[in-house]
């Protein structure tokens, strides 16, 4: 979009006033009459089955009104994940109660009461009979031959051919399906030989047999890729477990009225959770009423809301009454989404000007006791795009361990292949003696560059676009890379610098989504929005697009979210950078469809032809015929039809439907998909630069300047955006710095459950001087040039630091992540990584 | 013992069961702190030593009698009996600020504080703090104006920490505001635009 005057410019957002004075409601500010009050009996152990539950005594106790089991959950219903993907109805999967908990914490029961300290009362009086189980809290360790599965089923996710259905009887037998037969994910057991883990004593992850089809892939020849290169570096890394501890904890609150759930909560997305919650609760999508204006963060963790959420709306269909179920932070470090551990092996050999000719990766990811997450497959797909070896083989496991459910965190498995392999990048170039910049900018994708394993017929995914030479040449000249390499690694008194690069990229945006427009005979533009309002701002910021290509001034446009009832339209969801992307796609489409809608209206109105019109200024005019927009307004209730909304376009979602059906009648409403053509797959990238001080008498370090350079196509708001580069590079720096979950092996419970045992950094952590800027350079395969951003800085973030460290001391400092002031101390003085890479959650 | 205008009428007793009962329940259980709402089942006499219940409280300028419980934050008493949810409760141990609002124009975790202690004092929360009309604080314009925080849910205790900072020290350089707030967790780690926008509400205060 060019000569713009709304985007790719700051302004203030409409819920601003109301988050700074207050009036912001979130999910457990809400009262309703009669509210009653939820506590959760957690489990005590890693790994157990309840046998008995007496409740007599909590019943008996004045106040108590009800109780919920698992044994009140509907059964596992079919769902869908972040990409879109069905994941089949499972046993296997998480559910919101259960009777064999598989990690400590998890919610067995609830009580309500009229009061939460009776609720509490009423939990500590029930008495539950557990028989423990054996768990395992390391993945490594549940591949040994000797020791416990975490799951009675096994301790590793698979996908096992799905059995065809059986056919009725005479009926004839069905022709086989085109294409590979259907698989579901399964969990087995995995365990390896002794001999496997030969190599485990030498600091080296074993790499034995991978089952799961899905993570074992390979192209191009990385023998031959080997043999011709100059260096060949075979390191073992990991990366901590992080739980996304968003400030405002996943409490919701729930009611029935006339047979609809009306549910409060805090979820990420605001359309997408109603099919979410109608699958926990078992109801219908109609039946399901989401009320969520504000949400205090989720960072991945709420994607589309909680599985908990079902625990109050079923209590409060249960025993009648409007539900409250507050969660506490320790609760929220428990049920609260967990980022998975990984512990990697990469053999990378390099050529000699530093181009990757071969990759061979190897990782295994700590998945919790539920769903596969899809970080494993991912990051290795991100691998291949990020750095673009001439060749790549990748194995590895989702290996299920009794730990906190993991979930989304910003950068799924794009972040932790990006800490792992920088890290390599960083070494290579100090052994073939090539500057870091330039490292990155030979290894770098650039244009359509490939990813990810040949199809059946060969081909491999490509991105739409990339820049990120372009961001690594802006980043250096505005970092002073030159000067500063002048000065790294020099000692002064007991402090040193070293100064660290890095590249990193992620999916950054889907397609296919509805935008829904109602102009009002007022006169004002009402913006419908179903995305989720998670503090990105891109609620609003999406529809500056629709307000731009009206020639309408923001003053006379309304934003309408946070309310499932207020006739939103089917959205992407709001994780994984989906939404500037695909939700400016909706913005433009619906656009582009009210101006042609405006244009047929006045030629009905004022004669001439359609095209003849021009929409702008809050008028349709041709020469010298106008009308404005609230007389097109009230001419389309006039004409009724796919004018006013008793029509809908064939082609969107039925939630939209339901959306139009619901303006109909109230001006001009417009709704349209998204159906713009786009080659390749969105991705996004960032170049990020670091320069850290570290005392080597204390093992102190401080960030003392910080850059990073946004690959994100056409800036929608410069602000939002900002905060996004800088707020995601410092959850990065938190992996770099500190942040991670500890585990005592032992007993398989967590040792860090609140803020002050697993500390978020604090604005004292930050970069002394830190900035960022944007490329600037617009997707060609996306109207509006626009992608997301909130994943590519989380790995950069880490791995600049981590890089900047080693600039500083050297390469036989760290073998995991975080590092922190100890870790820094004790390998000065040992002369090797004294935290090993091999033992989850130390 | 109080100028509360309520303070004859029939004080429900907090027992020492009670109090215990709620610290088990704030303490080493899988509870928290819990929402206290008992008037309706409590009942009874005084009891000797017991601490009376119905206070009066000036919150934002105003007296507001209200029952409160011997062991209830004040956190608790402002989101839950004054209706006033604009306080937060992000972690409810003093661990990240969340909660944070002035008493006597100092600022404090109101999670960390007994509602008993604050009588006499004056509590303004982030309801309180922009003028009757409306008006922003200038904290609050400075924040409008530079499109500070992402979610907001640390914001009002930012806010409330911020406005108590700078009335000691009303001109602080950046580092000093940093660690005039630093009691504060931002989860989406928005600081660099935290401290921007609360600089500039520095800025605004000072030419107010």
């Amino acid at each position: 979009m060019a000569d713009t005057k709304l985007v790719g410019q700051n302004y203030t957002t409409p819920d601003i006033v109301a988050k700074v004075t207050g009036k912001a409601k979130y999910a457990e500010d809400f009262r309703a009459d009669g509210m009653l009050f939820i506590k959760l009996l957690l489990s005590p152990m890693p790994h157990a089955r309840v046998r008995r539950i007496n409740s007599d005594a909590a019943m008996a106790l004045p106040g108590v009104r009800g109780i919920l089991t698992a044994d009140d959950l509907p059964a596992p219903a079919e769902g869908r994940a972040d990409n879109g993907a069905v994941i089949q109805a499972s046993m296997l999967n998480e559910r919101a109660l259960t009777m064999e908990p598989r990690y400590k914490g998890e919610p067995i029961l609830a009580v309500a009461a009229v009061d939460e300290l009776t609720a509490a009362e009423a939990i500590e009086l029930i008495q539950v009979e557990y028989e423990p189980l054996p768990f395992n809290v390391d993945p490594l360790d549940t591949l040994r031959p000797d020791r416990p599965n975490p799951r009675t089923e096994g301790n590793v996710w698979t996908r096992t051919p799905v059995p065809p259905p059986t056919p009725a009887a005479g009926a004839p037998p069905a022709a086989a399906p085109a294409g590979p037969p259907p698989t579901r994910p399964d969990i087995k057991e995995v365990k390896w030989t002794a001999t496997d883990f030969d190599e485990y004593d030498l600091g080296k992850l074993p790499m034995g047999e991978n089952i799961d089809p899905s993570l074992n892939w390979s192209y191009g020849d990385i023998e031959a890729g080997f043999k011709e290169s100059e260096l060949v570096l075979d390191e073992t890394f990991s990366t901590a477990a992080n739980a996304n501890l968003p400030l405002e904890s996943r409490s919701t609150m729930a009611y029935w009225r006339n047979g609809k759930l009306f549910l409060h909560g805090s979820t990420q997305s605001t359309a997408q959770t109603v099919p979410a919650v109608a699958r926990w609760v078992g109801i219908d999508v109609k039946e399901v009423i989401v009320i969520s204006e504000y949400t205090g963060g989720g960072f991945g963790s709420k994607v589309a809301g909680s599985i908990q959420m079902a625990i109050p709306a079923l209590m409060a269909r249960k025993i009648s009454a409007p539900v409250m179920m507050r969660i506490n932070q320790e609760e929220e470090h428990y049920i609260g989404r967990v980022r998975p551990a990984f512990h990697g092996r990469m053999k990378v050999g390099f050529a000699k000007n530093g181009k990757i000719k071969a990759l061979d990766m190897y990782w295994l990811a700590d998945n919790g006791p539920y769903e596969q997450q899809h970080d494993c497959g991912t990051g290795a797909r991100m691998a291949s795009l990020i750095y673009q070896p001439e060749s790549m083989r990748f194995r590895g496991m989702s290996v299920v361990t009794n730990t906190n459910p993991t979930g989304s965190q910003s950068q799924p498995g794009g972040m932790n292949v990006v800490a792992i392999i920088e890290p390599i990048l960083s070494k290579a170039a100090r052994k073939l003696n090539i500057d870091h910049v330039d490292i990155h900018r030979v290894n770098c994708p650039a244009g359509k560059a490939q990813f990810g394993p040949p199809n059946a017929k060969g081909a491999r995914a490509y991105a739409t676009s990339a820049f990120v030479k372009e961001a690594l040449d802006k980043g250096a000249e505005m970092f002073r890379w030159n000067d500063r390499k002048a000065n790294s690694g020099k000692r002064n008194g007991s402090k040193v610098r070293g100064i660290g690069v890095s590249h990193s990229g992620y999916i950054a945006g889907s397609v296919g989504f509805d935008g829904l427009i109602l102009i009002r005979p007022d006169g004002i533009v009402q913006f419908q929005s179903g995305i989720g309002n998670l503090g990105t701002h891109s609620v609003i910021d999406v529809h500056r697009v629709g307000a731009e290509m009206l020639g309408v001034p923001w003053e006379r446009c309304e934003v309408v979210w946070g309310d499932t009832s207020r006739n939103l339209p089917w959205s992407c969801i709001s994780g994984g950078s989906q939404t500037i992307h695909a939700m400016t796609r909706s913005a433009h489409a619906v656009a582009t469809e009210t101006i042609k809608r405006l244009q047929e209206i006045a030629a009905k109105t004022l004669g001439g032809t359609p095209e003849s019109y021009k929409v702008g200024g809050e008028k349709v005019s041709s020469g010298g015929r106008s009308m404005t927009f609230a007389q097109a307004a009230q001419k389309a209730i006039e004409l009724g039809g796919k004018y006013d909304g008793h029509e809908a376009p064939e082609n969107v979602n039925g939630f939209t439907k339901v959306a139009i059906a619901g303006l109909a009648g109230k001006g001009l409403v417009v709704a349209a998909r998204d159906t713009y053509p786009r080659d390749g797959a969105t991705h996004s990238f960032v170049a990020t630069f670091a320069e850290v001080e570290i005392d080597v008498e204390t093992g102190a370090y401080a960030i003392t300047d910080f850059l990073a350079v946004a690959d994100v196509g056409t800036v929608i708001n410069p602000r939002s955006l900002g905060g996004q580069v800088l707020g995601r590079s410092m959850l990065g720096i938190s992996h770099a710095i500190g942040q991670k979950i500890v585990y005592d092996q032992h007993y398989g419970v967590p040792l860090a459950v609140r803020y002050y045992q697993n500390r978020p950094p604090s604005i004292l952590d930050t970069p002394k001087n830190w900035k960022w800027v944007a490329v600037g350079l617009p997707d060609p395969e996306t109207p509006v040039g626009a992608r997301g951003i909130g994943e590519p800085p989380v790995g950069s973030g880490t791995a600049a630091v981590l890089n900047a460290i080693s600039d500083a001391l050297g390469d036989e400092i760290f073998r995991r992540a975080p590092v922190n002031a100890d870790a820094i101390l004790t390998s000065l003085e040992a002369g090797r990584p004294v935290l090993e890479a091999l033992t989850a959650h130390i | 013992m109080t100028d509360s205008p309520l303070a004859d009428l029939p004080n429900p007793s907090v027992s020492r069961r009670n109090f215990i009962k709620g610290v088990i329940a704030a303490g080493a259980t899988v509870s928290s702190a819990s929402y206290l709402f008992r008037t309706a089942v409590v009942s009874g006499q005084q009891s000797s030593g017991g601490v009376e219940r119905l206070i009066t409280l000036n919150v934002n300028g105003q007296d507001r009698p209200v029952d409160v419980m011997k062991q209830e934050t004040l956190a608790w008493t402002l989101r839950y009996k004054l209706g006033l949810t604009g306080t937060k409760l992000g972690c409810d141990r003093a661990e990240c600020g969340a909660c944070t609002v002035l008493i006597d124009d100092v600022p404090h975790y109101a999670c960390s504080i007994l509602t008993h202690s604050v009588r006499g004092k004056k509590v303004t929360t982030i309801e309180g703090l922009a003028a009757a009309d409306g008006t922003l604080h200038p904290v609050q314009r400075g924040v409008v104006e530079e499109q500070g925080f992402q979610c907001a849910f640390c914001m009002p205790g930012f806010v409330m920490a911020a406005v108590g900072f700078l009335k000691t020290n009303p001109n602080p350089t950046r580092q000093e505001l940093a660690h005039g707030v630093s009691g504060n967790l931002c989860r989406c780690q928005d600081y660099d635009k935290i401290l921007t926008a609360l600089s500039r509400g520095a800025e605004l205060m000072r030419g107010a």
